[in-house]
């Protein structure tokens, strides 16, 4: 269990690339063409676990990165191409000791049943520190790489049509974690006996069949990976509307939201808190994190330069989900500071130039939030749950035999 | 000696769900923890093996209806393992079995794309398929393949999967930081595949990896199975491991090439093997026999036959004589999620052959089991196992071996200290890596071998 004081604040950082900013790979601290290989990504998760960080989020796609929301474009003056975050987390897990690693993972086009394993395994590999991010993609051309489906096209984003689709693809995303989640507890934490009087390997009594029945796939189950370390790994989901929200509330260990100022903040966290009490989980820790994307210098003026600089290569002004924060590490510590009074319980930092901007967050913006007591000096636990105060849950089956 | 020596290529399959696996023993440790894994690749890669391999299962097995308890269950997730032991080893091949039943062309050619970058060229994929409604009821298809179906659905998922790897050629990536041109090429990775099992296109988001692709290994015994490893893969599994038995099958599957126009040295000939060292020959019999005791127990003896009887016979004894009632023939098994029960094609003239045998010398059911099952390929002085070896090898019954250890994870330990020292004395095994890709360690070609990729982006090596 976690001994983080409440005034303490948690921090993740998000990787993309070499950083958010389309024109990031310009930088010269960039390594743009190292981009693929192991040891870019363990110098950057490298980075993060020197500043205490609870966790580093890893960001993937069925389908090359794009300009635009839904289809693909053909530009070549931006990254392209990426590794599967799952199997990045996992080359990296070895090589760190303490920070989480929560990777990508698409519901719409990937089984329930591979991807628990895997990251039941990536718990193992990680000795207790592993998550997910779920994500569902509406994109068109990701459906097509697979062939199996086609997702009907979504026009305008208000239109109850594009509700519709997004709805049920968030529905399905919330039975991907339900089974994901039996999955991790198909096996009880003593199943695996080793019984040499009687020959028997496992106690076949603590396993158990999940028998999952939904509208876009039914899962027998057990797993064939038994129950992995924290018990249940970290579910996390970026949500920027109500069914986000609500799968948020439903399903997720952490919601990762996108305030602009500490009211917005409030309302998206009574909302959240009010959907996690409906679906009977009041009782549960549930921490939500405001999403910012971040340019970090010694001067706000330094860091606003460097963003024109960035977006005059980029040939135009950099947007995004998020607020975008322009200045020094002193002052990121007070906005996030004013967003937590809207009951934000962590931040997750989208560094614009993975480069810059990462060592800026552990090396500035961590000291100066540990100078006002609001964020740990030394990793208190081994595991994801214990650095985000979760207890390890009891496995469900196990409770309904008991 | 006309004849230079061949060089042996030798590998370790990491013990799964089997009845090889001693788990009681008390040497044995847990068969899911990474350090476990981490273990037995170092050792591996400590005796300079080719590659590290590790199967797949998604299902347990059932017998009777029942979760099979009697051997390990339970195994972590293929490509996960091998990506995290590519942090823990530099040169050590990764091979992983995929079955392309369960899973889509888009994500597999990711995940090993992404393996092979995450490791400098050192991802093989064991292409496995399989039709069972059994196992398709963890996944979203179903139980839905038609049996006739599955090597046209492999050979397919294999040749779009190949399609996906050659959409970028190497050098589409400049990331030059100047000019601002990241892609040579706007239409880098893009593909259409149209087929009887997979209608597919748009663009694969992984740029080419060091090995192009991953190596291709294929495990099955079936005319297709060798007709599909002849046209497709690098190396082929078998399970023949008697001298005879292994040049048959290595003059088949060799002969077989030329009509798809490849060479002799073009697909590798690996079969699994077990082995069981003493300090003398008759030292390493005695615990053979006692290994085999520990593998074979009263109850596993009797799950076993259940295999060809398809009934349930716990009634009997195993330390007495053979059922008397004749198999069950029929389409439901009694047994599921089990790769051996399609190794008895006629379970009633399996039943007389054992009766007889167990008559004629008096075995119990459980002697029977442990004199007719699978037997240590190997048993005696490291001297002898290395001599053993190395004359298979010569002789055109293989190309090498993937060992099987009897103990998890530090089984494979005095082979690596006592076997492979005796081998490299020879010259028949490497004394240290040539080169840092699996397919270096084969001696296969590069798929991208003369094509234009100066300009691709430095690879690391680990």
């Amino acid at each position: 269990m976690s001994s983080t004081p409440a005034s303490h604040l948690h921090l993740a950082v998000a990787l993309d690339g070499t950083g958010w900013h389309p024109a990031s790979w310009r930088e010269p601290v960039a390594r743009p063409r190292d981009l693929f290989t192991a040891g870019y990504w363990a110098d950057l998760v490298a980075e993060a676990e020197r500043g205490l960080l609870d966790l580093v989020t890893l960001e993937d796609g069925l389908g090359p990165q794009s300009s635009h929301f839904l289809d693909p474009d053909d530009r070549t003056d931006r990254i392209r191409g990426r590794l599967d975050a799952v199997l990045v987390a996992s080359r990296v897990a070895p090589l760190t000791r303490h920070i989480g690693l929560v990777p990508t993972v698409v519901s719409t086009h990937t089984e329930p049943f591979h991807i628990s394993k895997a990251i039941a395994t990536l718990d193992y590999v990680s000795t207790g520190r592993a998550g997910l991010r779920v994500q569902v993609s509406g994109r068109p051309n990701e459906a097509a790489h697979f062939g199996r489906r086609t997702i009907r096209r979504i026009e305008a984003y208000d239109s109850p049509a594009a509700q519709d689709v997004i709805t049920e693809l968030f529905d399905e995303a919330a039975d991907y974690v339900e089974v994901v989640r039996r999955l991790w507890d198909s096996w009880e934490d003593d199943a695996e006996i080793r019984d040499t009087a009687t020959g028997r390997f496992v106690d076949r009594d603590k396993l158990h069949y999940i028998d999952f029945e939904g509208r876009h796939f039914s899962v027998k189950g057990p797993s064939i990976t038994p129950r992995p370390p924290q018990g249940q790994p970290l579910v996390t989901a970026l949500a920027h509307q109500p069914v986000g929200y609500q799968l948020v509330a439903r399903q997720a260990d952490i919601g990762y939201v996108t305030p602009r100022d500490a009211d917005q903040a409030r309302a998206l966290v009574a909302e959240i808190r009010a959907g996690q009490q409906a679906a009977g989980r009041a009782g549960d820790t549930l921490h939500v994190f405001g999403d910012l994307v971040v340019f970090l210098d010694d001067s706000r003026a330094q860091a606003e330069a460097r963003r024109d600089r960035l977006d005059a290569l980029a040939g135009e002004p950099y947007t995004s989900d998020a607020r975008i924060f322009t200045g020094t590490a002193t002052q990121l510590a007070d906005v996030l500071e004013e967003l937590a009074t809207g009951g934000l319980t962590g931040f997750r930092l989208r560094p614009a130039v993975a480069g810059h901007d990462l060592p800026r967050i552990s090396r500035d913006l961590v000291p100066e939030l540990q100078r006002r007591g609001r964020f740990r000096d030394a990793y208190e636990a081994d595991t994801l749950r214990g650095l985000l105060g979760l207890a390890r849950p009891a496995n469900r089956y196990a409770a309904s035999v008991a | 000696m006309s004849k230079p020596l061949k060089q042996i290529h030798l590998a370790a399959h990491f013990p799964g769900v089997n009845n090889t696996t001693v788990w009681s023993d008390p040497a044995a440790g847990s068969h899911i923890e990474f350090s476990s894994f981490a273990h037995f690749a170092r050792t591996a890669e400590r005796a300079k093996f080719d590659f590290l391999f590790l199967a797949e299962g998604l299902r347990l097995r059932e017998q009777g209806g029942k979760i099979y308890d009697l051997d390990v269950v339970g195994r972590p997730d293929t490509f996960t393992v091998l990506a995290a032991l590519a942090a823990v080893t530099d040169r050590l091949g990764l091979t992983g079995t995929i079955n392309s039943t369960f899973n889509e062309p888009y994500e597999v050619a990711r995940q090993f794309a992404s393996l092979d970058h995450l490791s400098g060229g050192r991802s093989a994929w064991n292409v496995v398929t399989s039709w069972d409604a059994f196992t398709g009821e963890n996944f979203r298809r179903g139980g839905f393949l038609p049996q006739e179906e599955r090597y046209s659905r492999a050979k397919e998922f294999l040749a779009t999967a190949h399609e996906l790897f050659d959409s970028w050629r190497g050098d589409e990536i400049l990331a030059d930081q100047a000019t601002g041109t990241f892609l040579r090429d706007a239409q880098a990775g893009a593909f259409v595949h149209r087929g009887q099992h997979f209608d597919i296109h748009g663009r694969f988001n992984v740029p080419r990896s060091p090995q192009g692709r991953p190596v291709i290994f294929q495990a099955g015994d079936s005319d297709e199975g060798r007709e599909f490893a002849a046209s497709s893969a690098d190396a082929i599994f078998s399970r023949y491991s008697t001298l005879k038995e292994g040049q048959a099958f290595y003059t088949d599957v060799k002969d077989r090439l030329a009509q798809y126009g490849r060479r002799h040295d073009q697909l590798l000939i690996l079969p699994a093997a077990t082995f069981v060292l003493g300090d003398t020959d008759q030292e390493a019999a005695e615990l053979a026999r006692w290994v085999r005791r520990q593998q074979v127990s009263g109850a596993t003896a009797l799950k076993h036959l259940e295999f060809v009887w398809n009934r349930d016979l716990s009634a009997y004894d195993p330390e007495g004589p053979l059922p008397d009632v004749d198999p069950v023939v029929s389409e439901d098994h009694i047994s599921r999620g089990r790769a051996q029960v399609r190794m008895y094609r006629d379970p009633v003239a399996i039943a007389r052959e054992w009766r007889q045998l167990a008559e004629a010398n008096k075995w119990s059911i459980r002697d029977l089991v442990i004199n007719t099952g699978n037997r240590q390929t190997f048993v005696g002085s490291p001297a002898t196992v290395a001599q053993t070896i190395n004359d298979f090898v010569q002789a055109d019954a293989s190309d090498g071996f993937i060992l099987v250890p009897h103990i998890t994870p530090g089984g494979l330990d005095p082979f690596a200290d006592k076997v492979v020292p005796l081998l490299q004395e020879q010259g028949v095994f490497r004394a240290d890596y040539q080169g840092t890709t699996l397919r270096d360690h084969l001696g296969l070609a590069h798929p991208d071998a003369g094509t234009g990729t100066a300009d691709a982006p430095e690879r690391a090596v680990s």
